[in-house]
């Protein structure tokens, strides 16, 4: 008789569990971002690619760029307004030796683009113009501004969407760059 | 007045939905084809695929420029000669799980395919032992009712003898 109610306890239970889990569920719902998507390229390899430099065209850029030591690759245009809103914190990074490979994406013109860096200043060591967004679409990207953090071997590692701010530098971006920057310096120095 | 109702409803929906096909013309007006094979492989795909940008459009309903530069993309590769699985293989290499609206089966994914079978398995379990439950249970009929019973037996048996 008392195997009989125990049992009948436990068959009892099983649609209570099965709400908590579904409310559970549901509550981490409510405070994740669906926009926001994790790369297909992370642990990959950076795509192939061959671009011109954006103040010199007939200068051209290709994967190599992206390797030999860790960085940030910031896509960017003059059409996005959040990518305005972070460029004052991407010249601070830059200043604090930070460095950051900038992408233009699909800009209405390359003379916006480069008039844009004269004023607000050139966070960038190397800019790679990528006119038709060929570039952007092997990276994944799927809206301005995306930041991909890429180690010494020419690996994503990490893909930000959104602005990159205070917040998300020293929370998100910096461990994970400040972890490549030691293995890369402890190789140096070897 | 009720059936105005309706009517205007159903006006208004259809109306919608016209508009809706219209839009979708004009967005692949700029696709042409020469093979009607490719053409259809086309529209497969533009309809199976997903804007990334959008949440939830595929990539030959939105408007979005990022849609338009993936519908490009896969006219370019389909006019190539590009297999179905190709240009699926090519946008989830790139945009992930989330550009295909068939999601893969895979570890993460086995509750999307099996739930639903298992949630019908189980009701019919429950069902079924409901039933026979109730099947197997033992009916005591009251004094008045084996009366009648037995009254019931007496009439069948005159009428067959």
């Amino acid at each position: 008789m008392a195997q009989r109610s125990k049992l009948r306890w436990v068959i009892l239970a099983l649609p209570l569990l099965a709400f908590i889990w579904l409310t559970l569920f549901l509550l981490r719902g409510l405070f994740s971002d669906p926009t926001e998507l994790s790369s297909a390229l992370v642990g990959k390899p950076v795509p192939q690619f061959t671009v011109p430099d954006i103040y010199d065209t007939s200068k051209m850029h290709t994967e190599a760029v992206l390797q030999g030591r860790p960085m940030l690759l910031n896509v960017w245009a003059t059409w996005c307004p959040t990518c305005r809103a972070e460029h004052e914190y991407l010249n601070k990074l830059a200043a604090e030796g930070v460095y950051i490979v900038g992408l233009n994406y699909k800009d209405d013109s390359r003379a916006k683009a480069v008039n844009w860096l004269n004023t607000l200043g050139d966070p960038y060591q190397l800019n790679l113009f990528d006119e038709r967004g060929m570039v952007a679409l092997d990276f994944g990207v799927y809206g301005a501004p995306e930041t991909f953090l890429i180690n010494s071997a020419g690996e994503v590692v990490y893909r930000h969407v959104g602005d990159v701010n205070d917040r998300v530098w020293n929370t998100i971006l910096k461990p994970q760059y400040d972890e490549l920057m030691q293995s890369y310096q402890g190789a140096g120095a070897k | 007045m009720m059936r105005n109702l309706i009517t205007m409803l159903v006006v208004a929906f259809s109306v919608t939905l016209s508009s809706l096909s219209v839009a979708y013309a004009v967005n692949l007006e700029t696709y042409k084809f020469d093979d009607p094979q490719k053409e259809a492989l086309f529209r497969e795909l533009i309809d199976e695929l997903r804007c990334p940008k959008c949440q939830n459009q595929t990539i030959g309903d939105s408007d979005a420029p990022l849609a338009k530069d993936l519908r490009d993309r896969t006219y370019m590769m389909v006019q190539q000669g590009a297999s179905k699985q190709e240009v699926v293989d090519y946008m989830v290499a790139r945009y992930g799980d989330f550009a295909y609206y068939r999601p893969p089966v895979k570890v993460s994914t086995v509750v999307l395919w099996l739930g639903p079978v298992i949630v019908i398995l189980v009701g019919a379990g429950v069902i079924l032992m409901r039933v026979r439950a109730r099947n197997n249970a033992e009916v005591e009929l009251s004094e008045q009712e084996q009366a009648q019973l037995a009254a019931l037996r007496a009439s069948k048996q005159d009428k067959s003898s």
